[in-house]
């Protein structure tokens, strides 16, 4: 079925009693060409891009809950092409180029709001790698405006201009960055797999990886044993516990990010915007509630639940950035999990095993990189080759150094993102 | 949260800085594999696993907690100078 | 109306309020709901998607409807729930998402279109023109979306933040919760007891029964006045506890000052976070209402709600009264009303078996499946075995039975079990450690049960806490039976709601369901059901019951969506207490603050610290004015320069040397006692964490200074270290930033300046390039190294911290008796541009050693720490981005940092870039801007053109690649 704002009129007009499921909920087969480990939005566009630009349809997705129920349907929506390290540059300046197109592309509105992202600075030296970035980002071919401070004022007229404890000196805006309904992400690239023939398999938790001398054959599962020529992992939060099946150690640590969501207000904030100073980015959905969220809590955990001391610490960055925000309530907060490498960037790359993919380590970078994942990672499947726009996340990099991506500039080590 | 200090007792979490998974260094005459699978790579168990906390705000221990990385249980504690994490010289 | 000589606030004082601009009177003890019910106000709001005429629904912090506006201009506070705000003199409250009034609300329109805004409609249209969404589509939607409005001024009020421990968190004071507390108060132990209501006492304020042949509400009195004479008992009215966290911490938020008018300095609200060993919940039951046609007109309310009105508050919703109901307690309602004088034109009980009564009469085995009225119900209508039968009603009343307040026993991520007999889910017993459930949160719901329950688990908690239970004597009361039979929708045409803020009906998740969004979290998130400002705390075990009969599973199977923190909505200014303005973040200040203000000097902030960044003089109107005079004086005189923020760290011990040998990469045990030497620390990974100098002050004692920036990490990577990895050595650690306050003296009359104050003279044979030691400065001991961060003959001069404000000024004015004077950090920075020397600019925490071209510095004798991890191939790779000097040479004189360079032929493109610059300034002494930069195999490229972009500032300059030491290469200067 095709979605429309007529087929909308039509099912009003007539009882809304013509929808149909959005996808099917199918039997596992014995066999397929790929099969797919998690249903979130990863594996869900690497599915979609595996049927639609390489045209293998013999593929499943197995997702042990329920399809989106990861960090897809835990995050704070943020969309953007502003990294600055080769690798990453024109990885997400790819990614960002797909989330333009994806409601026609899917049929599906994902609500991908080109509202602008602007970070805030606060000092001259976080205006010079503001400045490094923008360039970098520009270079690549993306946009990025520097904003002086009355520039920024006249932009986001609500933040803290005159007595922050970190003055609002200015930002770097990119007026193609936005926000998009996160859950609709997931069902959008789900309906166009499942259209294209693909097996979505919910409920179905894989317990083994099957690998004969060096190949992998195929996965054992609560629903059974399924064979596969091809093993695709795309488990993100759990992405070390899935590769262990397979005899595999990844340079990855699972930590717990926390966001929030405020009760419904009427519009204050257009933009997404981010401070330099405690980390806060924060933006306000179509629905009303303020949606933002600061540093992880810095423990490892798979709880997706965190503690206070980072919930305060958000909220104390709000009402010191933007102190016209401190009347708005918290209505929700949650966990996500996040596959945290070394460097703080991920990895789409063969994984040493004949027949088993990676796809990992996205760190709280994951939502935004959504389209471009699926799209390099199913090329990455079908063809053997890194995309071109995923050459750079490669599995060895730790080992060797070489083309690490460390933007923070924390350190290509654990617990330093 | 709340974490055990060996010497000061129950604290609060805010107290500490958590550096992450509690390895033994490798010696010094190993391998640059060794090296990448302390520096790098990880077990990232979840369950009981061991880390190394930092009480900064208090007494400056370091200390090796076992901690459940799902329920967040503290296990147990210890002082990180008593868990042989230094290489053997 | 008010229902004489009902209620609980007879003879309370009159309080005038007011209401959309129409003043009302109301009671002191009133909520604005009571209020508004005793003035006849029903319609309060309207719903967030079709602009429904909404009224209240119940008489607690869940309700979804009545959510108003309070006060005006900068301290205007939306979505404040009716039912929980107390009203006082003057309090201004307003509908809110209505325009021009809720009375008349042009947007009720889109519920003429409700057809069209089914579930999930939006994913499915507006994605054509693709352009519109952004431009059309959206800006309508975001319009009409939102509940209230923030002022969109900084909140002018204050909060608070503070701490609680305690033996035993009481949460909530009903029958399970007031025994609980007098349990473990009469036995010592340290109790908070905190309430969410104004009043303490529960469900037992609301309902007519009697305890230990005392009315509820007396035996409340009663044990209230025994537990406020308890010194370690404290109560906490008007406190939700709002979040359950590890190891027994609990967030929970105080109303202070909500329910009175303004009073300078008193703090809105207070966050506590509260630590308690042991935590009992005794949080009561939240009333569910039955989904059937047109349930959510203004009028229709919970049945407790209504009895709460009642009994309570002494108003009557009504004066023909409905009551719609699946259980025997929900009677109770009508027994009451009709007790109190007032007229039950009928109680419909979907049960074939309900019981009979005298006071009101029965239709048994019915249902009500429509309502008529709009801005106030004005008929129910009911369908039996007779047939349909229309009633006259203003106020129906509604119980589908009751949902235990188990929210926070799932905040560790927890999952309730469900109750077949109740139909209800109760806790998962152990869920959240140390907290047990007792009275109708653990799916008890009669008066003894919970009073038995409260006893029960106060005792469990003592005997875990090694205290012995002194007197739990069991007070008598009421057992009614609930006698429940599960009905969740009333099957028929119309929306009937489920989700009432959200506009969530049954069709909705029929509809869900249809579309294969069968699992809970899926139909949650494709209607929004439960995402309302209730949290589903009214709607989401209907819904999910509708969703099982649906999908045509169990409710069991079908499963739960998460309770998540926080329980009740928080506002941001309560979690983030005290950081408004300054609060955010300490304030360090330098000693030499005071002075520097006093001369002028311009402040900016260095991580916490505050520095001087220039000190104007004369007629200078710019920092540069500034900033090329004071280069001025270090380079031809004498500058002073306070560096004091700069990390210092004390090490001793006979293993000192060794430590520094292992985290340092260069060798320091060589270094002789009255020597100092630059250091350079590595990560594990291989890259460069820091740099400073150390000195030697004696055979075990070295003092290390760290970047401002790392100052905490060294330390506490050293710590790590000491402790961790080598804890056989015998050295000590202590960091003392804070103790010495350190004075950079840099320029050529630096020596003579401090042979003025130091009580032995110097020269350049007795204190050399890289020399320390300890000096007497004016009578202080002090210390003193030579050292220079800017290229000339220069010291750093430490004194104890409290000598740091008489010493700055000493040597200030003596600086300018030798045409010198202070300097501040624009200058600190052009100086050592010049000289290459590296800041966290170029430490920026991806370079190596190598990239810094120091990988000499790198000890090949010794192990350090990221020593190994150095060696890996891509940390050592000839085309690496490595550190040279800039110099321009076109006609674009200007450099900048952050921008980006190219070969001067190739195109503008990132696959192109060869590097950035990290740090710019303007060099007097040569006449022309200087950067230091990272450049693609950089030293091999000395004399190439370079091309500098950057795009942002509009620059675009050819550059020579030089030596990043652009002033004095020999250092002659600094060793004269």
């Amino acid at each position: 079925m095709r979605f429309s704002g007529w087929r909308v009129l039509k099912e009003g007009l007539t009882g809304n009693k013509g929808w149909a499921p959005h996808w099917r909920d199918p039997e596992p087969q014995p066999e397929y060409d790929v099969v797919i480990i998690g249903g979130g939005g990863h594996g869900l566009a690497t599915a979609y891009n595996l049927a639609k630009e390489h045209g293998i349809t013999n593929v499943a997705v197995l997702e042990k809950g329920y399809l989106g129920g990861g960090n897809v349907g835990r995050n704070t929506t943020i969309v953007r092409a502003n990294y600055y390290l080769p690798g990453n540059s024109e990885f997400y300046s790819h990614s960002l180029k797909q989330w333009e197109g994806l409601e026609e592309e899917l049929n599906y509105n994902v609500m991908m709001s080109q509202r602008g992202q602007i970070m805030v600075y606060h000092n001259d030296g976080q205006r010079d790698a503001m400045v490094r970035r923008g360039n970098a980002i520009i270079n690549q071919g993306d946009d990025a405006e520097l904003l002086s401070r009355e520039a920024l004022r006249k932009l986001v007229p609500i933040l803290n201009y005159d007595n922050a404890r970190f003055p609002i000196m200015g930002g770097l805006l990119q007026r193609r960055a936005g926000t998009a309904r996160h859950d609709a992400v997931a069902w959008g690239f789900a309906r166009g797999a499942d259209q294209r023939g693909v097996d979505l398999i919910q409920n179905c938790e894989v317990t083994g990886i099957d690998v004969e001398n060096g190949k992998v054959r195929g996965v054992q599962t609560s629903r059974g044993v399924i064979r596969a020529k091809k093993v695709a992992l795309a488990a993100a939060g759990r992405s070390g516990q899935v590769a262990a099946m397979a005899g595999l150690r990844l340079p990855i640590e699972s930590h717990v990010l926390q966001a929030f969501v405020s009760e419904g207000i009427k519009p204050v904030l257009d933009h997404v915007v981010s401070f330099a100073e405690g980390h806060l980015y924060v933006s306000q959905s179509d629905k009303g509630g303020l949606v933002f969220g600061s540093y992880l809590d810095f423990y490892s955990s798979y709880a997706a639940r965190g503690n206070l001391p980072m919930v305060e610490h958000t909220m104390e960055t709000c009402v010191s950035m933007v102190p016209a925000l401190a009347k708005a309530k918290v209505l929700r907060s949650w966990g996500g999990i996040m596959d945290m490498t070394p460097d703080g960037s991920p990895i789409i790359d063969h994984s040493g095993i004949e027949g088993l993919y990676l796809n990992c380590g996205w760190c709280y970078g994951g939502f935004k990189a959504i389209p471009g994942s699926g799209n390099a990672y199913a090329h990455l499947i079908a063809t053997d080759r890194p995309h071109g726009a995923a050459t750079k996340f490669k599995l060895d990099r730790f080992r060797s150094g070489q083309g690490l991506m460390d933007e923070e500039g924390t350190g290509a080590q654990h617990n330093l993102h | 949260m709340r974490i055990t200090c060996p010497i000061c007792g129950d604290r609060d979490r805010r107290e500490f800085y958590v550096k992450g998974a509690a390895l033994a260094r490798p010696e010094a005459s190993a391998t640059l594999e060794d090296w990448h699978e302390h520096v790098n790579l990880r077990d990232n168990r979840a369950g009981e696993t061991k880390e190394l906390w930092y009480h900064e705000m208090g007494c400056s221990a370091w200390i090796e907690v076992c901690r459940n990385t799902v329920s967040h249980e503290i296990v147990s504690t210890r002082l990180a100078a008593t868990a042989d994490l230094g290489a053997k010289r | 109306m008010r229902v004489a000589g009902k209620g609980l606030l007879q003879g309370a004082k009159p309080v005038t309020f007011s209401f959309n601009g129409r003043h009302m009177m109301g009671l002191e003890g009133d909520t604005l709901a009571s209020a508004l019910l005793a003035n006849g106000v029903h319609l309060v709001g309207r719903s967030f998607k079709y602009h429904r005429p909404r009224g209240i629904l119940t008489a607690g912090s869940e309700e979804p409807n009545a959510l108003v506006t309070v006060g005006s201009g900068a301290q205007q506070d939306p979505n404040v729930r009716a039912t929980q705000q107390e009203i006082f003199e003057g309090l201004e409250a307003r509908s809110q998402n209505c325009w021009p009034s809720v009375e008349h609300d042009v947007q009720a329109v889109n519920d003429l279109a409700a057809p069209f805004f089914g579930a999930g409609f939006y994913y499915k249209t507006f994605m054509w023109p693709s352009a519109f969404w952004e431009k059309i589509y959206e800006p309508i939607i975001r319009k009409a979306a939102g509940l209230g409005a923030l002022s969109g001024q900084p909140d002018p009020d204050i909060s608070e933040k503070a701490y609680a421990f305690c033996d035993l968190l009481v949460i909530g004071s009903g029958p399970a919760g007031l025994m609980a507390a007098l349990v473990a108060g009469r036995a010592g132990a340290d109790v908070i007891l905190a309430e969410e209501d104004a009043s303490m006492g529960g469900r037992l304020l609301s309902e007519v029964e009697q305890i230990d042949g005392l009315p509820g509400v007396d035996w409340v009195a009663q044990v209230l006045a025994e537990l406020g004479d308890m010194d370690n008992v404290r109560l906490m009215p008007r406190t939700a506890v709002t979040g359950a966290y590890d190891q027994g911490t609990y967030g929970a938020l105080e109303r202070v000052a909500h329910h009175h008018p303004r009073r300078a300095g008193l703090p809105r609200e207070c966050f506590w976070r509260i630590v308690a060993k042991r935590a009992v919940l005794a949080a009561g039951a939240i009333e569910r209402p039955i989904a059937f046609a047109n349930n959510d007109r203004p009028g229709i309310m919970t049945a407790s709600a209504v009895r709460s009105y009642l009994n309570r508050w002494g108003v009557a919703p009504g004066l023909r009264v409905t009551l719609f109901a699946n259980n025997d307690q929900a009677h109770h309602t009508a027994r009451d009303l009709v007790q109190a004088g007032m007229h039950v034109a009928m109680v419909v009980d979907s049960r074939h078996d309900a019981p009979d009564s005298d006071l009101f009469p029965v239709m048994k085995g019915a249902q009500v499946c429509n309502t008529g009225g709009r801005k106030r119900i004005d008929s129910i209508t009911v369908r039996s075995v007779a047939g349909e039968e229309r009633i006259q009603t203003d106020c129906l009343a509604m119980s589908g039975g009751w949902n235990p307040t188990l929210h926070l026993t799932c905040h560790l991520n927890g999952r309730p079990q469900w109750n077949r007999d109740i139909a209800s889910f109760v806790p998962t017993p152990g869920t959240v450690p140390g907290l047990a459930c007792a009275g109708a949160c653990n799916g008890e719901f009669s008066t003894a049960g919970a009073l038995r329950e409260g006893v029960e688990v106060a005792g469990q908690a003592l005997q875990e806490l090694g205290l012995k239970v002194v007197d739990a004597a069991l007070p008598q009361a009421g057992d009614d039976a609930y006698n429940m039979t599960a009905i969740w929708a009333v099957p028929g045409k119309g929306r009937a709601w489920l989700d009432f803020q959200n506009d969530v009906t049954v069709k909705d998740v029929k509809q869900a369901a249809t579309e294969n969004f069968r699992s809970v979290e899926h139909m949650k998130r494709y209607t929004t059901q439960g995402m309302a400002t209730d949290q589903g705390k009214n709607s989401n075990v209907a819904a999910l019951a509708v969703l099982a009969d649906a999908t045509g599973r169990g409710i069991p199977e079908t499963g739960t969506t998460t309770f998540r923190p926080p329980f009740v909505p928080v506002s941001m200014a309560a979690m983030g207490a005290g950081a408004a303005g300054m609060g955010f973040k300490p304030q360090r200040f330098l000693t030499s603050h005071l002075a520097s203000k006093e001369l002028g000097a311009e402040q900016i902030e260095v991580g916490l610290w505050y520095r001087a960044s220039y000190f104007p003089e004369g007629d200078e109107s710019n920092w540069r004015q500034s900033c090329d005079r004071e280069i001025g004086l270090v380079r031809d005189h004498v500058g002073v320069c306070d560096v004091s923020t700069l990390g210092k760290i004390d090490i001793q011990g006979p293993d000192a040397a060794k430590l520094l040998d292992f985290v340092y990469s260069n060798t320091f045990s060589t270094l002789k006692v009255g020597k100092v030497r630059y250091g350079l620390m590595l990560r594990e990974d291989g890259f460069v964490m820091d740099d400073g100098t150390t000195a030697r002050m004696g055979e075990h004692h070295y003092v290390m200074t760290t970047t401002t920036a790392a100052a905490g990490q060294v330390m506490a990577h050293l710590e790590f270290v000491r402790q961790a990895l080598r804890p056989e050595w015998d050295v000590q650690i202590t960091s003392v930033t804070e103790q010495w306050a350190q004075f950079a003296v840099a320029g050529p009359k630096s020596r003579e300046l401090l042979n003025g104050i130091l009580s032995e003279k110097i020269d350049n044979d007795s204190w050399p390039f890289m020399g320390c030691g300890t000096v007497d400065v004016m009578g202080v001991q002090g210390r003193l190294f030579r050292i220079s961060f800017s290229g000339e003959m220069a010291y750093e001069l430490a004194v104890p911290a409290r000598y740091g404000d008489a010493l700055f000024r000493e040597l200030v004015s003596r600086a300018k008796t030798l045409d010198g004077g202070a300097y501040g950090m624009e200058a600190l920075n052009v100086l050592r541009i010049e000289k290459g020397f590296l800041t966290h600019a170029e430490l920026n925490g991806t370079v190596t050693a190598f990239d810094l071209g120091l990988q000499g510095m790198v000890s090949k004798k010794k192990d350090c720490i990221g020593k190994p991890m150095s060696a890996r191939p891509g940390l050592m790779a000839e085309d690496r981005q490595r550190l040279v000097g800039l110099k321009p040479i076109g006609a674009v004189k200007q450099l900048t940092s952050g921008a980006h360079l190219f070969n001067p032929d190739d195109p503008v493109e990132r696959i192109y870039d060869q590097g950035y610059v990290t740090s710019v300034g303007f060099s007097p002494a040569l006449g022309h801007m200087i950067g230091l930069a990272f450049l693609k195999s950089g030293p091999d490229r000395i004399g190439d053109t370079v091309r500098l972009v950057d795009h942002l500032r509009g620059i675009d300059a050819l550059c020579e690649v030089v030596d990043p030491v652009f002033f004095d290469p020999e250092g002659t200067r600094a060793r004269g």
